[in-house]
C-alpha cells in the first residue's frame, strides 16, 4: 500500500464478502426447491430467492470491482484518493440502497425483468451512487501525476457500465422492446463493459505479480479489450435470435457471438504467457493461482461454455432452458468473482501489513470453490442437455422433465456444499487478515 | 510487431465500427415494416398486463420468448396450450397451484386483472419468433400443424 486512501477498499471488500455469503443461502434455497423441498415456499417463494441470489452477483461484483478501483486508481496516478470521507458515503448509501432492494423483494417491491429487479425509485438512487463513485475515480485519475493504461481501461470500463444501466430504467409497452433493451444493460456488461474492468484489473495484477514489462502488458491489454468490443457488441444479437426482432439478428449475432471466445482465449494466453516470461517471484502465490485462474477459467465458462449454445442452430433448442443456467454460472465465476477473488487476495495483505498468505488453507479455498463450482456446472449442463431432448424434442410435459432430471440438483448441491466450503475458507482468511492500519504503509514495501 | 499505439487504434477503432454498426442495426430491426410482434396490437389491457407480469415477477419462475427462471413453465404459447380458462383458474386459485408437487405463489387475481394479464399472453402468443415458437412448446405446435 502507497497511499492511505487505498484502505478504503477494505471495507468494499468486507461488504463482498458478506453479499457473496448471502448469495450463497439464497441459492441453497433455489437448489432445494428443485428437489421438492420448498419449506420455505411461503416466506421466500422462488421468484423472490432468484431475484435476491442474482442481484446478489450484481452487487457484491460491483462492490469488488468499486474496491478494486479504490485500491488501483491512487497507485497508478500517484496520488491519495481525491476525498476519502465520500468514498464512505458512497459505501454506506451503496449498502442502504443495496439492503433496501433485497429486502423490499421479500414484499413484492421489485421490477419482474431478469436481472434488473430492482424498482424504477431505487435505480435514479443507484445512478447518484455511481456518479459519486465515478465522480472520485476519474477526479483522482485525472488529477494524478500520470494517466496509464491500466487505469483508463479500468476507468472507462467503470464508466460505460454506469451509462449502459441508463436504457434498462426506460419504460416500454411492448415486452419485446424492453427486452432488447434489457439486453443492452445485461449483455453489453458482463460482455462488454465489464471485460474492460476485469481486463484493468488483470493487468494491474499481472504488472505486480510477474513483474513484466508495463508497456508490454498494456499493449496486449488494448488488444483484448478491442477483441471485446469487436466481438461482443455486435455479439449482443445471440439474444436476439427468438424474442421477436428481425432475422438480420441470427446472421450478426451468430457470427460476432461466435468470435467472443477469442477475448477470453487472448486473455488466458495473456496471463500464462506473462506468468511464464516474468522473472519476478512474488511471494504472495494465492494471488498469482486466482489471478490466472480467473483468465483459464472465464475461457472455459464464458468463452467456450458459451460458444456451445450461441450458434442459432443450437440456440433455438437451447434457449430459455438449463444450459444457460450452466453456461451463466460458469462464466460469472470465471470472469468476474475470480477476478474480485484474486485482487482481494492481493490487496489484503497490503493493506494490513501482514503476509499471512503462505498458508494451506487459501489454497485449499481456492481448489474447493473451483471444484465445487466445476460440479455445479457439470449438474446443470446434464440436467439442461436432458431437459433439451425431453422437453423440446420428445414432447414432454415441463414439470415431467422437471422431475425427471431433479436428480441432477442433487448433484449440484453436493457440488454446492463443496463451494461453500471454499468460500467460507476464503472468508476466514479475509478475517484472520483483520484491518487495514497505516503500518502498511512501510510493510507494503517489500511486498510491493 | 504490433506497437502499443497499433495496439490502442485497433481498439478505439474496433470499438467505433461495431458500436455504429450496432446502432445501425438496432434502428433498423425496430422500424415499424420491421415489426414482427403486431405492436399495434398492444392495447391499454396489454400494457396493464405487462405491468402485473413484472409487478409480480412472473419472469422468477417461468420463462417468456426464452427469457426467465427456468423453475415454471414458459409461456409463451400458454393460451394455445392450456387455453383461457386454465390460466383464469391459475392466476384465481385461492390455494397454490402446485402442478407434479412445484408450488407456485397465490395471486387470487380479481376479473380485471386476470383479463389483462390473458391479454398480454395472447398477444406474446402471436409474435413471429423466427421459428422459436414451433420449438418453445411441442403440444401447441402440434396444434398448429393441425
Amino acid at each position: 500500500m502507497k497511499y492511505k486512501s487505498q484502505k478504503v477498499a477494505y471495507w468494499f471488500f468486507a461488504l463482498c464478502m458478506l453479499l457473496f455469503s448471502l448469495q450463497i443461502v439464497y441459492g441453497f434455497i433455489m437448489g432445494f426447491a428443485r428437489i421438492g423441498m420448498d419449506g420455505l415456499h411461503d416466506f421466500i417463494p422462488f421468484n423472490t430467492a432468484r431475484a435476491v441470489h442474482t442481484n446478489l452477483l450484481v452487487v457484491w461484483l460491483l462492490t469488488g470491482f468499486m474496491g478494486a478501483a479504490y485500491y488501483i486508481i491512487p497507485e497508478e496516478s500517484q496520488r491519495e484518493l481525491v476525498n476519502v470521507k465520500l468514498a464512505y458515503v458512497q459505501l454506506i448509501s451503496l449498502a442502504v440502497v443495496g439492503v433496501v432492494a433485497i429486502v423490499g423483494y421479500h414484499f413484492n417491491y421489485w421490477e419482474g425483468r431478469k436481472f434488473l429487479e430492482i424498482p424504477r425509485e431505487l435505480d435514479f438512487l443507484v445512478v447518484i451512487n455511481v456518479l459519486l463513485f465515478l465522480g472520485l475515480i476519474l477526479a483522482t485519475l485525472f488529477t494524478g501525476k500520470r494517466k496509464t493504461t491500466t487505469a483508463l481501461v479500468l476507468s472507462m470500463g467503470l464508466l460505460f457500465a454506469a451509462l449502459l444501466y441508463l436504457p434498462g430504467m426506460i419504460w416500454f409497452d411492448s415486452q419485446v422492446t424492453d427486452s432488447f433493451f434489457r439486453w443492452w444493460v445485461v449483455h453489453l456488461w458482463v460482455e462488454g463493459v465489464w471485460e474492460l474492468i476485469m481486463g484493468g484489473i488483470l493487468s494491474y495484477l499481472l504488472i505486480k505479480l510477474t513483474g513484466v514489462d508495463r508497456e508490454v502488458i498494456e499493449k496486449w491489454l488494448y488488444v483484448i479489450v478491442g477483441l471485446t468490443f469487436l466481438s461482443g457488441i455486435l455479439g449482443t444479437g445471440h439474444h436476439y435470435y427468438y424474442i421477436g426482432v428481425n432475422k438480420i439478428w441470427l446472421i450478426v449475432g451468430g457470427i460476432f457471438s461466435a468470435l467472443e471466445p477469442l477475448a477470453f482465449l487472448a486473455m488466458a494466453l495473456f496471463a500464462m504467457y506473462m506468468y511464464r516470461k516474468g522473472e519476478k517471484s512474488h511471494p504472495n502465490k494465492i494471488a498469482l493461482f486466482w489471478t490466472i485462474g480467473a483468465s483459464i477459467v472465464s475461457f472455459i465458462g464464458a468463452g467456450l461454455l458459451g460458444f456451445a449454445h450461441t450458434l442459432p442452430q443450437t440456440n433455438i433448442y437451447t434457449h430459455g432452458t438449463l444450459v444457460t443456467a450452466m453456461h451463466g454460472h460458469y462464466a460469472f465465476w470465471g470472469a468476474y468473482a475470480m477476478i474480485v477473488l484474486a485482487i482481494i487476495s492481493y490487496v489484503m495483505p497490503n493493506v494490513t501489513g501482514r503476509k499471512l498468505y503462505n498458508n494451506a488453507r487459501g489454497h485449499f479455498a481456492f481448489w474447493c470453490a473451483n471444484i465445487g463450482m466445476l460440479g455445479m456446472t457439470v449438474a446443470f449442463g446434464v440436467a439442461g442437455v436432458a431437459q433439451v431432448y425431453m422437453e423440446r424434442k420428445m414432447k414432454m410435459e415441463f414439470m415431467e422433465v422437471q422431475n425427471e432430471i431433479s436428480i441432477h440438483f442433487v448433484v449440484l448441491l453436493l457440488c454446492a456444499t463443496l463451494f461453500a466450503t471454499g468460500i467460507i475458507l476464503y472468508i476466514i482468511e479475509f478475517l484472520g487478515y483483520g484491518k487495514p492500519t497505516d503500518e502498511a504503509l512501510v510493510a507494503a514495501e517489500s511486498i510491493d | 510487431m504490433l506497437s502499443k499505439s497499433q495496439a490502442r487504434t485497433f481498439f478505439l477503432g474496433g470499438t467505433v465500427v461495431t458500436f455504429l454498426a450496432f446502432i445501425g442495426l438496432t434502428v433498423y430491426s425496430l422500424q415499424p415494416n420491421n415489426d414482427q410482434t403486431n405492436h399495434d396490437k398492444i392495447d391499454a389491457k396489454v400494457v396493464r398486463g405487462k405491468e402485473l407480469w413484472e409487478s409480480n415477477n412472473c419472469m422468477g419462475c417461468h420463462t417468456i420468448l426464452g427469457e426467465g427462471g427456468y423453475y415454471a413453465p414458459e409461456l409463451t404459447k400458454v393460451i394455445d396450450r392450456r387455453g383461457e380458462n386454465y390460466v383464469k383458474a391459475v392466476l384465481q386459485s385461492p390455494v397454490p397451484w402446485a402442478p407434479r408437487g412445484r408450488k407456485m405463489v397465490v395471486y387470487k387475481m380479481n376479473d380485471k386483472d386476470t383479463e389483462a394479464l390473458i391479454a398480454y399472453l395472447k398477444w406474446i402468443g402471436n409474435i413471429n419468433l423466427n421459428g422459436f415458437d414451433q420449438v418453445v412448446s411441442p403440444l401447441a405446435k402440434d396444434k398448429i400443424k393441425n
